[in-house]
């Protein structure tokens, strides 16, 4: 599928921005990027599910397990990251399975879906501020800092380093992305998204295929949050976990396109640019406005825009492309109604 | 021994009593809620925000302009009767046709909108009205009069809807529209004027859990969290636009919540709600009342 041209374009992409933090060095914009490149990562996660109308609500709980399970092992066992983000990965995956399995076989879909999800982020903000007395409860929780082997603890106090990891993870994400993109696992799960007795019809196990994109896409999204809590080295429930994390995740792959492989990467850049330049423009006075600009742009954008700013370039740039799939043609057929 | 069971049991008891007032707000919160997707089919995520700004109208209005508080009840009504009206005219309207999934982030945009602008417009202080009602000591069970207060006032706003659906002509419109909303356009009935008298309705409803909410709760911007989750869930739980259901999982919750909360910590409380929903949801997955297929 990718051309020459585009794999050029990609590797002289990917080479410039492994370059970049050797020649510009500015601590602050080298922190925005590494929080633009952590966030794209767990919007790809999400929208690995999103574009197939799997609308899922409970990605905040995935990111806090992640990050809350990672910072715990570290602290009260001193188990190396390295051992404790696999665990919370595992954590992770393995609540996604216990709450999509029921969910993909008795065919909870469409505003019943999203609730349940709903619910499940709920939990994990509510477990998280219960055990105030592990986890800080809502005043937060830092990793201790390490005094030995600083690659073990995985602390590292050079932003590059840290950007170099980000952008490893990010570009994961986008060959993850791909490669569901490329496989059969694709093509199933957009029949599924149309019609899914059709699809079951035509020998798809609705049930399997689900699971393993649900699977893929919370494991990923707890890598996010444990990469994200090792970087800040301090992590709070409402930042982690809970609705409005996993509505902003919603917003952001919507922001950018949910169908194009970077569009939540264009997503979480104009999303955190907004935010910054607000804190920066208006001090403490924005607490609030970079809310209440996103939450204008979402409602804007599901009316007007609803294939998001990508991939509403990449149309305008190639009218005379293939044929839109079904899905794609009006609205985004995110979910059928009446399911 | 003996005593310490008969001291559980007091406390046991009140848990139980306070668990069915505070099911009385809920369910009115259900109720508008159920009213909303029953006849629109669209979840307003932004419910519990509804509620938000109608308690800063109710804080304002009795601290800053020292209205009394039986006047600024009805205008608060009106206001976010209004508010909702318009949330269905600038937001919903436009994407009637869209999938079920957009209507909602749509909704869920504003949430954002309505909660960041309370952050700009007020601040992120926790406010309250100054309004300290007694508390009614029975026996040694102690219930303030604020829940009291605002069960009933729940009770009557449901009594209040439930004759205006059943004895007026839009009332009787908007159910049928609930049942047909394609036939009920061929019998001449204008679906754009129902769905947004409905809209209003909803938020009314609204207004009125602001009013008796803010009694009990102090207001800030991110109130509407605390309560906007659970009374989803008492809607998809009850069979989302099933109103008797809805009415009869806002108790079963509002217990589950307050019997939780004896035992424990009342996040504990929620958990235990939360994970209850999940369990039922597979068990009967179109809501507790609803017929097995």
């Amino acid at each position: 599928m990718i051309g020459q041209g585009r794999l050029a374009a990609w590797g002289i992409g990917l080479a410039a921005l492994v370059a970049l933090p050797f020649v510009y060095r500015d601590p602050y914009h080298l922190h925005i990027l590494v929080l633009i490149l952590i966030w794209s990562f767990a919007y790809t996660s999400w929208s690995m599910m999103g574009r197939f109308g799997l609308v899922s609500l409970g990605h905040g709980g995935f990111m806090g397990i992640g990050a809350y399970v990672t910072a715990l092992l570290w602290n009260h066992l001193g188990l190396s990251p390295w051992i404790g983000i696999p665990i919370s990965m595992v954590a992770a995956g393995a609540l996604a399975l216990i709450v999509g399995y029921p969910c993909f076989r008795f065919r909870i879909t469409g505003h019943y879906f999203v609730l349940v999800t709903l619910a499940l982020s709920g939990i994990v903000l509510q477990v998280i501020t219960a055990t105030r007395d592990y986890t800080g409860g809502s005043l937060g929780y830092t990793p201790n800092r390490t005094s030995g082997n600083k690659l073990l603890a995985l602390q590292f106090d050079d932003k590059t380093i840290w950007y170099l990891i980000a952008l490893g993870v990010w570009l994961f994400g986008i060959v993850v992305w791909h490669w569901v993109d490329r496989s059969m696992a694709r093509y199933a799960l957009e029949a599924i998204s149309e019609d899914e007795d059709a699809a079951a019809a035509a020998g798809v196990d609705v049930t399997a295929e689900k699971l393993k994109i649900t699977l893929l896409s919370a494991l990923m999204t707890a890598l996010a949050g444990a990469i994200y809590c090792q970087y800040q080295m301090f992590i709070t429930p409402d930042t982690v976990s809970g609705i409005a994390v996993s509505l902003q995740m919603v917003f952001a792959a919507i922001v950018g396109g949910l169908f194009v492989s970077l569009g939540p990467t264009v997503g979480a850049i104009i999303t955190i640019l907004l935010a910054e330049s607000l804190r920066i423009g208006f001090g403490t006075k924005a607490v609030g406005w970079d809310n209440l600009v996103y939450g204008v742009l979402l409602v804007l954008f599901i009316i007007f825009l609803p294939k998001g700013i990508l991939g509403s370039l990449l149309d305008r740039l190639k009218p005379q492309r293939k044929v839109p799939r079904a899905h794609e043609q009006e609205a985004v057929q995110i979910a059928r109604p009446g399911t | 021994m003996q005593a310490f069971l008969e001291v559980f049991d007091i406390y046991l008891l009140e848990a139980v009593i306070n668990g069915i007032l505070l099911g009385g707000v809920l369910a009115l919160l259900a109720l508008g809620l159920n009213l909303i997707f029953g006849v629109i089919d669209v979840t307003w995520i932004c419910y519990a925000e509804l509620v938000m700004i109608g308690m800063y109208g109710m804080y304002f209005m009795v601290q800053y302009y020292g209205v009394s508080y039986f006047v600024a009840a009805p205008l608060t009504i009106l206001l976010v009767a209004v508010l909702g009206a318009a949330l269905h005219y600038l937001v919903i309207a436009p994407l009637l046709t869209a999938p079920p999934i957009n209507q909602l982030l749509a909704t869920g945009g504003v949430l954002f909108v309505l909660q960041s602008f309370a952050t700009v417009a007020f601040g992120i202080d926790f406010r309250n009205l100054g309004i300290r009602l007694p508390v009614l000591a029975f026996g040694d069970m102690n219930f303030s009069y604020a829940r009291l207060l605002s069960f009933a006032a729940a009770l009557v706003g449901m009594v209040a809807v439930y004759l205006f659906m059943t004895r007026t002509f839009t009332g009787t419109a908007i159910r049928a529209i609930s049942q047909d909303r394609q036939i009920m356009a061929l019998m001449g009935v204008d679906t754009r004027r129902i769905y947004l008298i409905t809209s209003a309705l909803g938020g009314a409803l609204a207004g009125l859990a602001a009013c008796l909410l803010v009694l009990q709760y102090d207001v800030h911007p991110f109130v509407g969290l605390s309560f906007g989750p659970i009374t989803f869930l008492i809607c998809v739980l009850g069979g989302l636009g099933n109103f008797i259901g809805g009415f009869i999982a806002a108790f079963v919750f509002a217990e589950i919540i307050s019997l939780g909360g004896l035992f424990s910590d009342l996040e504990w409380g929620y958990v235990l709600a939360f994970a209850f929903f999940i369990v039922m949801m597979f068990i009967r997955p179109a809501g507790l009342l609803a017929r097995r297929r």
